[in-house]
């Protein structure tokens, strides 16, 4: 039963719903964190939507701002919010006071699809909070079942009174204050830490290893031409000036956990140090989120397409059913919709692999016609599709299962800014440029990917980051105000090696003022 | 039902304020922006607060979308819906601006302008004599008329009293309400002050005042009706526009009268001083003409009139004329130099010269800044 504050009982005859749903949904073999369902009123509804799904959060305006715009686009109609659901073990589900009941079912086996997916992606298992450090193997089951602490509804409760706390002790406008400046730094975390052991302990005793040139493989007698020794010498030098150079560098390696290396390396007061702590949690609570939009609509809403024209709806709700489905499917203003997008794609994996075309000889077949009528009735697509929701995010579902006839039916495009006309324009149909597009979009979610490269940068206390460039500039107001939003972390001037209009740059903010040095650091 | 995020939200409306006075002087000079909705609301549309964080600049980024249309094409025709009907999800990749309408009230839309502008507070010259006598029905009582029984509030005595007596029904729950279980409405006479200060807007719709001049004009005006009707329970406006000769108009026709006439601006203060005398006793009112024009008067004899009208007729009986000159196409006229000197030494003749846009704030600042 819930035991938190909402503590809203679900009516008699949404409970037999729930039932009745639920053993139809283990029977098309999903498999689920007991679901606490609660039904809300709008303003409820909007309030806790605000605060991320979580009915306790630390204070903060962002939470009021966002519930001021889902709270007026709801009184103008413009939108509702049908469902939320918490990745949480038990997971929370709120349904919306005053929906129609084909409504009602509509969210619960939506809710069902993506309960599932918290439990069996892989990506998810970053949320479980029993696991330790480092998750060696995501998709292992453990003996007895899979059940894993993920009381993350409690764990958020706790901020909130940790925040409220210090809120008591300094006072809103300071503490706030510090948690705007922790937030415009809330995406600078390594999406994967969890799965990967990315500090490596040295050994400080350990005599440092000679240096070798790596050659090229040659004869005896042509060793000398092939791999000429002022050459060597040469690279000899160059490493050991790299080593010399790396010798005294902090951190040793680059780390891209930006949050954490200030967290462990910046002069902050406890108070401080305790709220950047609970931002960066929360920050990596919602990555899995992030990493599998398109999946996780996806599945949930493959689900509830399947259920409900299956066993869930009767006769007189499948047309209200089908309105209200189109609705959230409809994609409007040319824009792509992750619903829509996901669940044509699982449908098309189940197709492809209950037809057999897969693999080489389906790869390597031109004949269009046959291609159309391929079918080697395999029966592997139910197989495939439960595989495919536990091993794969957004990214790799993209690169592997989005094939040129797809992005041809549904009609894909990628768009860009058109200086002339001031306006977004359509520019190419063409596939590998839609995938491109689609994946350098979802790659880290669409945050640029920055690391920390020098604690001591110029032998100065400064700090220097390093944005890893891959064709897209980065904001520069944005930029310029978080670096200030660092160097008031830091305490000393911060440095950014990035790329502006195809140049090398160094932006540096020293506190007072911004400056840009436009050669390599 | 009060919700754990009010608190949230209240802090939020504080930036949102604090986010508006910085922004103040944008939002004068595009008058369109505020958008008036209803009689005391104002729409404001402010962007989003935006945490700042490393992000990838907008124009490079593009995207992918789905739907008809050839390369060249815009994007889904408009891009200013922001989210359609539909599910809660927000789309994966926005093109457009987030843009938050907020709601805020003309008075505290009047005191952030006041607060920017720093202006002060309107000596009221102790003119709110006219006082208005108003029933209020605040009270209930035992005894009355008939014709203001409280329904409700006698039919829950009467429902009291038969479950305390232990004759109610719930099967036939019918009442009876007896002599004192009625209860009635009572008022109080409030008294307040009415209307006590009147804005005469003149202005030039000769033809070197173009659109772009009037809009100005009605910028202006905007902003000292918000000001005033803050600082004066009642408030109202009168519009007299002129060439040669004057009229008397409604605000609409105000805004968008042309003519092509000359200028003789004596005829405007001519029915300026009428219309005071006639309706607007200065012992009663706090008078407040303000007259736009590009300054360029028909001859010096007709400025000397206008001169002698304003030291007989209308100085004496307003707390302050304002006098602003906008820039036309045509540049701008003698007749703000031939005010300032003539009235250099008197304070309650305030000039001020708009050249665009921008100007207004400042303009609204020498109008309103001495606090008459």
């Amino acid at each position: 039963m819930s035991q938190f504050a909402t503590n809203t009982t679900l009516p008699r005859y949404l409970k037999d719903e729930q039932d009745k749903i639920e053993k139809i949904a283990r029977a098309h073999g999903l498999d689920f964190f007991p679901v606490v369902f609660e039904m809300l009123s709008y303003d409820h509804m909007n309030e806790i939507a605000a605060y991320g799904g979580f009915p306790n959060r630390y204070p903060h305006w962002r939470f009021g701002m966002e519930y001021e715009r889902l709270s007026k686009s709801y009184e103008y109609g413009l939108s509702k919010i049908y469902e939320m659901v918490i990745n949480n073990n038990p997971s929370y589900a709120y349904l919306l006071e005053g929906n129609s009941l084909t409504d009602q079912k509509l969210v619960m086996c939506h809710v069902f699809g993506h309960v599932d997916f918290f439990k069996n992606n892989f990506a998810f298992r970053a949320t479980d909070l029993d696991a330790g450090e480092h998750i060696a193997d995501p998709v292992g089951r453990r003996k007895g079942g899979y059940d894993p602490n993920r009381r993350w509804v409690d764990k958020m409760a706790n901020h909130g009174s940790a925040v409220r706390r210090i809120v008591d002790r300094y006072g809103i406008h300071k503490v706030e204050e510090f948690v705007d400046i922790c937030l415009s730094l809330e995406n600078l975390i390594d999406p994967w830490s969890r799965f990967v052991v990315r500090r490596r302990e040295s050994i400080p005793d350990e005599e440092p290893k000679q240096v070798e040139v790596p050659r090229l493989r040659s004869k005896d007698y042509m060793e000398e031409f092939i791999n000429p020794s002022e050459y060597i010498e040469e690279q000899k030098r160059k490493i050991e000036a790299k080593q010399e150079l790396e010798k005294g560098k902090f951190p040793a390696q680059k780390e891209q956990d930006v949050l954490l290396f200030l967290l462990e390396n910046a002069p902050l007061e406890r108070w401080e140090r305790a709220i950047l702590s609970i931002i960066r949690d929360e920050g990596y609570y919602f990555v899995p989120q992030m990493q599998t939009k398109i999946m996780n609509e996806g599945w949930a809403s493959y689900w509830h397409s399947k259920m409900m024209t299956g066993d869930v709806c009767d006769w007189s709700e499948i047309v209200d059913y089908a309105e209200n489905n189109a609705g959230v499917m409809a994609t409007s203003g040319g824009r792509l919709n992750p619903y829509k997008l996901g669940v044509e794609l699982f449908r098309n994996i189940e197709e492809r692999w209950d037809k057999g075309q897969f693999g080489q000889e389906w790869e390597d077949c031109d004949d269009l016609d046959v291609k159309k009528s391929w079918d080697l009735r395999l029966g592997l697509g139910k197989q495939k599709v439960f595989e495919v929701r536990a091993l794969y995010n957004d990214v790799t579902f993209i690169d592997e299962f989005l094939t040129p006839e797809f992005a041809m039916e549904n009609k894909m495009f990628t768009f860009n800014w058109s200086n002339r006309n001031e306006r977004y324009e359509i520019d190419t149909r063409e596939f590998q440029a839609v995938k491109e597009k689609l994946l350098a979009q979802l790659t880290n979610f669409g945050n640029p990917t920055i690391y920390v490269e020098d604690a001591n940068y110029e032998n100065r206390g400064e700090l220097l980051l390093s944005h890893e460039h891959r064709g897209v500039d980065l904001r520069n107001d944005y930029a310029r105000e978080t670096m200030a939003s660092l160097v008031r972390i830091w305490k000393r001037p911060v440095s950014l090696a990035t790329q502006v209009d195809g140049k090398r740059a160094v932006l540096r903010f020293d506190g007072k003022e911004h400056g840009v040095r436009h050669d390599a650091p | 039902m009060s919700l754990k995020i009010d608190q949230d939200h209240s802090r939020f409306r504080n930036i949102v304020r604090g986010k508006i006075r910085q922004n103040l002087r944008r939002y004068i000079s595009q008058g369109e922006m505020i958008g008036r909705k209803g009689k005391d609301l104002v729409s404001i549309p402010i962007p989003q607060i935006d945490i700042p964080r490393f992000t990838f600049g907008e124009k490079q980024k593009g995207g992918v979308g789905q739907g008809k249309g050839d390369a060249g094409d815009p994007v889904g025709g408009e891009q200013s819906e922001e989210e359609g009907a539909g599910q809660g999800g927000k789309p994966s990749n926005d093109a457009g601006d987030h843009v938050l309408e907020v709601d805020i009230t003309l008075e505290e839309l009047a005191d952030i302008l006041g607060e920017e502008l720093q202006l002060p507070a309107i000596e009221n010259k102790g003119k709110s004599r006219i006082i208005a006598a108003k029933d209020r029905y605040t009270g209930i009582r035992r005894v009355g008329p008939e014709s203001l029984r409280h329904f409700k509030r006698t039919y829950k005595e009467a429902l009291r009293r038969s479950i305390a007596g232990g004759s109610y029904d719930p099967g036939n729950p019918v009442i009876v309400p007896q002599k004192e279980d009625k209860r009635f409405r009572s008022w109080k006479e409030d008294h307040e002050p009415v209307a006590n200060a009147v804005i005469v807007y003149m202005m030039d719709v000769s033809g070197s005042m173009g659109d772009e001049q009037k809009e100005i004009v009605r910028i202006e005006s905007f902003w000292i009706d918000t000001w005033l009707r803050r600082q004066y329970q009642g408030l109202e406006s009168r519009y007299i526009i002129h060439d040669a000769v004057a009229r008397e108009v409604d605000r609409d026709t105000f805004f968008k009268t042309r003519e092509s006439g000359g200028t003789m601006i004596s005829s405007a203060y001519r029915l300026c001083a009428q219309i005071i005398d006639e309706h607007y006793p200065s012992s009663e009112w706090n008078i407040y003409p303000f007259h736009f024009s590009d300054g360029d008067n028909w001859s010096m004899d007709d400025t000397l009139t206008c001169i002698e009208l304003m030291k007989k007729e209308i100085l004496p009986k307003v707390n302050m004329f304002a006098y602003g000159q906008v820039e036309s196409p045509y540049g701008s006229g003698q007749f703000v130099k031939d005010l300032r000197e003539h009235f250099a030494s008197d304070e309650r003749v305030v000039t001020s010269e708009i050249r665009d846009r921008d100007a207004v704030v400042g303009s609204i600042k020498e109008f309103l800044g001495k606090g008459k």
